[in-house]
């Protein structure tokens, strides 16, 4: 089995709020995304993406600000990342 | 008050800022340098990016990618501008058209340095896009910035591959290509631009050079100024109280998150107010609320 894996940022930290941002990796070889790829998300939310099958396996923490850094902002703060399991394509004999 | 001759201004007070004062500055004088407006710079403070399309003619871009092919020579960091390259170079000529040499100096300010400059070429079919990145490392100056100068002296078109931009993305605060597990952000730009284009950018911006998918060489030259001068009311302040100002100022991307999004609001007045010397300056009272410590009145004694 090979994993394709999916990373949606959303607008906030509902699981159902608005994609913002995406990444696709191919487990199986099949495709190469890459970036800047896509204009349109794959999902309006990431709510749609479990209808469509994808498994949640990690969602980024609440932390809150660090002291003195509470208006910094840095890196998407919503991240979670989503699997499906395929059949290898070029299986070993 | 002192005043210094400026080429081409009336007259241009010693800044307050040089002397640590706020709120003295002498506006300066419409003149026929081709400096950015202050709508025009509060886009870029947005935005973290400014194009001018079109504005290089075509036979000083048929030079430049010449001279591409052929390489660039080496430039010290910290040269300063005037004296980096040849007056038979097309940098020099590029740095000298109007429309781009008033933008910079809009940004930068008089007598810059330059920083490296760069041929960047993406081959026929070349496969893969950069990681998205900010170049240089991590750089969280509050009232400065370098700008770099991007210049595609041939058409870009969509199949080629131009730069990936993050529209206002250049006040976030990463490291290089920690950022490079983010392939697409809703609005993001995937520059198409006629010949002779040249875009300006904070050096914050995140960005990437994209996968090109055709038979012909794509041209990018890049060239990173640091300034000299205080950043201050660099540009034409005719229109420095324009609604529009604040308007692009509040200007929200579709790639932020609801919460960030208000923070990213927050910081662009903070440097607002920093290039143009007024700590009064708000969007939304977004800084004033927060800021808004009162103190006790001291009580005076009863006699």
């Amino acid at each position: 089995m090979r994993q394709q894996v999916l990373v949606l940022y959303l607008a906030t930290s509902a699981l159902d709020s608005q994609v913002v941002g995406w990444s696709r990796y191919d487990g199986t070889g099949r495709t190469r995304p890459t970036t800047g790829d896509g204009d349109e998300p794959p999902y309006l939310t990431g709510l749609a993406a479990l209808h469509d099958g994808w498994r949640l396996f990690q969602a980024s923490q609440l932390l809150p600000p660090q002291s003195g850094h509470e208006y910094d902002v840095s890196f998407l703060k919503h991240e979670f990342f989503f699997e499906k399991l395929e059949e290898d394509p070029h299986p070993r004999t | 008050m002192d005043l210094t001759k400026v080429e081409n201004y009336q007259q241009w007070a010693n800044s307050a800022h040089d002397r640590g004062l706020r709120g003295a500055y002498v506006r300066r004088m419409r003149t026929s340098k081709h400096l950015l407006t202050s709508v025009e710079v509060a886009r870029f403070v947005a935005q973290g990016y400014l194009r001018l399309d079109g504005v290089v003619p075509p036979e000083l871009n048929e030079r430049a990618v010449a001279a591409l092919d052929e390489g660039l020579p080496h430039v010290a960091y910290g040269t300063p501008l005037s004296a980096a390259f040849g007056q038979d170079t097309f940098v020099h000529a590029l740095l000298a058209l109007p429309v781009v040499a008033g933008a910079v100096e809009s940004l930068v300010g008089p007598g810059p340095t330059v920083d490296h400059h760069a041929v960047h070429v993406r081959e026929p079919h070349e496969g893969h896009a950069q990681d998205l990145h900010a170049d240089a490392i991590i750089d969280v100056r509050p009232d400065a910035f370098d700008i770099q100068l991007m210049y595609y002296p041939h058409e870009v078109t969509a199949a080629m591959g131009g730069t990936l931009s993050v529209p206002g993305s250049h006040l976030r605060r990463i490291n290089e290509t920690d950022i490079g597990r983010v392939q697409n952000l809703r609005g993001q730009t995937r520059l198409t631009c006629p010949a002779g284009t040249v875009v300006l950018v904070h050096h914050g911006i995140w960005h990437s050079g994209r996968r090109n998918d055709t038979e012909r060489r794509r041209h990018m030259y890049k060239l990173r100024l640091n300034p000299t001068v205080p950043q201050v009311r660099l540009w034409d302040t005719a229109d420095l109280h324009d609604p529009a100002v604040t308007a692009e100022l509040a200007t929200a991307f579709p790639w932020y998150e609801q919460a960030t999004a208000r923070l990213e609001i927050h910081n662009r007045v903070l440097l607002w107010r920093a290039l143009t010397g007024d700590d009064l300056f708000d969007v939304d009272h977004w800084v004033t609320r927060v800021t808004n410590r009162p103190t006790r009145p001291t009580r005076r004694s009863h006699v």
